[in-house]
């Protein structure tokens, strides 16, 4: 008798469970394709190649999370959603997840109900302006246009600025970077605002990139990272611990040329379970035991994802600044995989 | 022995609404119906389990939360602590704005390019078409972002404008700067002010009335009036003598004095725009995103009304053209006295339709960042709040009550013009 109430308890949980769980695990798995949300274009974050491949910061860890599912950093179909259309993209489950230079806000976590997997790129608010302008501090602004990408936190933290010193400015909303981006070059603002990382992939697309300058002040904290629906706690599950893999894996220094040496087996038990030679945590996440020797694999550890899209060898030549590793005096801190 | 008995009574059989052809309409419509009702049931229920699996239920709340957005263009005073309500009505405004704006401008234009297509220069009537083909034959879109992409490249921006040698300068007697960011003009201000009067007080939905702008329509209406009365009078003279006393003079000494004496007395003088630090201040400050809508909107929408005109014109048969050429009347005089009147009984139902187009595309503003409606209720508002179906509604309610407005005022006009026989 206690047995079959044990038994029923087990499988009315069994169900809840599995109502809960909106199950996007099994349906990109079902797929064999992962939808993934990305910015319509921001070169070194996400934007099409020459060859109409997407590639950048954030398109990486969409290729990352692929390949730990499905084993094929190439199973992704990118969705360009603008900051107006992406939430809803995510909401209606037309993407699987959103990479997508989106800060990680209260009222988006709890109030839109979505589930931020982690930063992947910590980043500031700041000011382009010409250098003829003669401008040196974004509190000389007083009267200034601004272009500003419409349906973001940086809309909300311009006016906060302008407010809390008293200046005023002429807003410009514009839909996406390219047309801010237009309406800049010609002279229809002064200053274009965005994250500070925006701004620097922005300029480096320039005929003349040395002719505007970024101005000093950061006007608010905007922590990048990508997000999932609430309530699919699995699938949350999967996507953060990609992102804390690929960071781990850098702080371990596992790098993509010697991924295949490590994954045999190391001294390190910490690597070998993140690795899979030791331990079960693939199978926890419902993966198969490559799955972090698979993301890896796809673009590189955190720090190789980092130089070849957006560090300061590339045009983009951004600083790791706040987004080197813990050990390194950044911010970077992955959990332990234990 | 026969006897006479009524016909029998046709009892209802269930299968008579069916094989019936007396009931087979109502059943097909009752169940249509029903269908309906179901799917409307099914549609509205599936909504809300949804969002209440989303744990999202329909919530208006967010109306009186700050919006914490900067709009440009507010025709009344707005700042971003202010409510997204207020947020909205500022949209709702620019949006009226550009609607009337853009109905008035192509009206005349669709009106004059619709006559001259029948003109009887072969060069002007070719050259109409080709503007009529031209324009309405590219999506309304492509034109905004073009008129927009035209404003922005070709116009110098406001630094131009600045050192020794600028290498702009501005117009018509220092007093009209045109620039990448819109066109600025001189404003009429009033040093000794009747000021303003505040109505709702704080709430959101509260507006400003300038005392000026009354006191000035108030003038000109009694102007107007005045002058009304003296076209009377002279029509009574013209009437008992045959002969029509000059009333120019006096009809725009009417309008005119007291108009004069009314803004001496207010202090009236124009503000004129100056450059000063990054922007011209001062004046009033025509966009260019406004620019590009309305122009876009009107030279689109133009091209449509041309070819309504140019039809209303058609159905009127030629004998009316020259039955008044007979009586000696020039071809202008013919055009708006004759024909134009009885054409408008053909032309003002499609054109109405031609308003409310205008209406609804000039939601494709954010294409330009002009803010209307749909740029800060449906656009910033609802990416803030996350409340998509609350305002998408509400938006639907807005264009359905705008475009009802315009209808009816339109319909009660063509009450007004139609053919009355009597």
């Amino acid at each position: 008798m206690k047995k079959s109430v044990i038994l029923g308890a087990m499988a009315f949980a069994g169900l809840a469970a599995g109502a809960a769980s909106a199950g996007t695990l099994d349906d990109v798995k079902a797929r064999g394709k992962l939808n993934c949300g990305v910015t319509v274009g921001l070169v070194g974050f996400a934007a099409p190649n020459a060859n109409g491949e997407w590639e950048g910061f954030d398109v990486a860890v969409c290729r990352a999370v692929a390949a730990a599912v499905l084993g094929d950093s190439t199973a992704v179909e990118f969705v360009p959603t603008t900051g107006k259309t992406r939430f809803t993209a995510l909401a209606s489950g037309e993407i699987d997840m959103l990479a997508r230079n989106t800060t990680w806000t209260f009222s988006r976590d709890v109030d839109l109900k979505f589930e931020f997997a982690g930063v992947n790129y910590y980043d500031g608010q700041g000011f382009m302006v010409p250098k003829e302008l003669g401008v040196s501090s974004a509190k000389e602004l007083d009267g200034a246009t601004v272009c500003i990408q419409t349906g973001t936190t940086t809309e909300l933290n311009l006016a906060d600025f302008f407010r809390s010193n008293n200046i005023s400015y002429e807003p410009v909303p514009i839909e996406t970077n390219a047309e801010a981006q237009q309406q800049y070059l010609a002279g229809a603002c002064d200053v274009y605002t965005t994250d500070a990382s925006g701004l620097a992939a922005t300029r480096a697309t320039f005929d003349d990139p040395g002719a505007h300058v970024l101005l000093p002040e950061i006007i608010s904290k905007e922590p990048l990272g990508p997000l999932v629906r609430h309530g699919d706690n699995e699938w949350g599950d999967v996507v953060r611990w990609t992102l804390n893999a690929l960071v781990a894996a850098e702080e371990l220094g596992i790098t993509s040329a010697n991924l295949s040496e490590m994954s045999a087996g190391t001294e390190n038990p910490e690597i070998n379970r993140l690795l899979g030679s030791e331990g079960t945590l693939g199978e926890m996440l419902g993966l198969d035991a490559a799955w972090a020797q698979n993301a890896i694999a796809s673009q590189g550890n955190y720090g190789e994802i980092f130089a070849k899209n957006i560090g300061e060898d590339t045009p983009v030549g951004l600083a790791r600044g706040l987004n080197a590793q813990w050990t390194e005096g950044g911010l970077l801190y992955a959990p332990p995989f234990r | 022995m026969s006897t006479l008995t009524d016909p029998p009574k046709e009892q209802f059989r269930l299968s008579m609404l069916l094989y019936d052809t007396r009931y087979r309409s109502a059943t097909i419509q009752v169940i249509a119906m029903l269908g309906f009702m179901l799917l409307a049931a099914w549609l509205i229920d599936n909504t809300l389990s949804n969002l209440a699996a989303q744990d999202k239920a329909i919530d208006f709340g967010f109306f009186t939360e700050s919006a914490g957005y900067d709009i440009n263009q507010r025709l009344l005073e707005y700042t971003s602590r202010d409510s997204h309500l207020r947020a909205a009505l500022m949209g709702l405004l620019n949006t009226l704005v550009v609607a009337v704006l853009g109905c008035i401008t192509a009206t005349i234009l669709g009106v004059i390019i619709g006559v001259l297509r029948l003109s009887s220069n072969w060069l002007v009537a070719r050259l109409m078409t080709i503007y009529v083909e031209l324009f309405r034959n590219v999506p309304v879109l492509l034109w905004i972002v073009f008129v927009m992409a035209i404003l922005i490249e070709t116009l110098p921006a406001p630094r131009a404008f600045r050192g020794e040698n600028p290498e702009a300068t501005m117009s018509l007697a220092d007093s009209v700067a045109v620039t990448n960011r819109g066109v600025y003009i001189p404003e009429p201000l009033f040093s000794r002010t009747l000021g303003d009067v505040h109505v709702f007080g704080e709430a959101a939905l509260r507006f400003d009335v300038s005392l000026d702008l009354i006191a000035i329509l108030a003038v000109l209406g009694l102007s107007l009036w005045g002058a009304h009365r003296v076209t009377l009078r002279a029509n009574r003279i013209q009437e008992a003598t045959g002969v029509r006393p000059k009333t120019w003079h006096v009809r725009t000494g009417i309008i005119v004095l007291p108009m004069l004496v009314l803004l001496i007395g207010l202090g009236f003088h124009l503000g004129y725009p100056a450059l000063k630090g990054f922007n011209f201040q001062g004046g009033t400050h025509l966009r260019n995103s406004l620019i590009a809508l309305w122009l876009a909107l009107s030279l689109y929408t133009a091209a449509f009304i041309a070819e309504i005109v140019r039809a209303g014109i058609m159905a009127i048969s030629k004998g009316q053209t020259e039955a008044a050429e007979a009586l000696g009347l020039r071809s202008n005089r013919i055009m708006s006295l004759v024909v134009l009147p009885q054409a408008l009984r053909v032309i003002i139902p499609p054109l109405i339709s031609n308003y409310l187009n205008l209406t609804k595309n000039s939601s494709l503003a954010i294409a330009v960042g002009y803010m209307d409606i749909t740029g800060t209720l449906g656009g910033i508002t609802m990416n803030q709040t996350g409340r998509e179906l609350e305002c998408v509604l509400l938006l639907m309610l807005v264009y359905l009550a705008i475009s009802l407005t315009i209808s009816g005022v339109m319909n009660w006009y063509n009450e007004a013009v139609k053919l009355k026989e009597r």
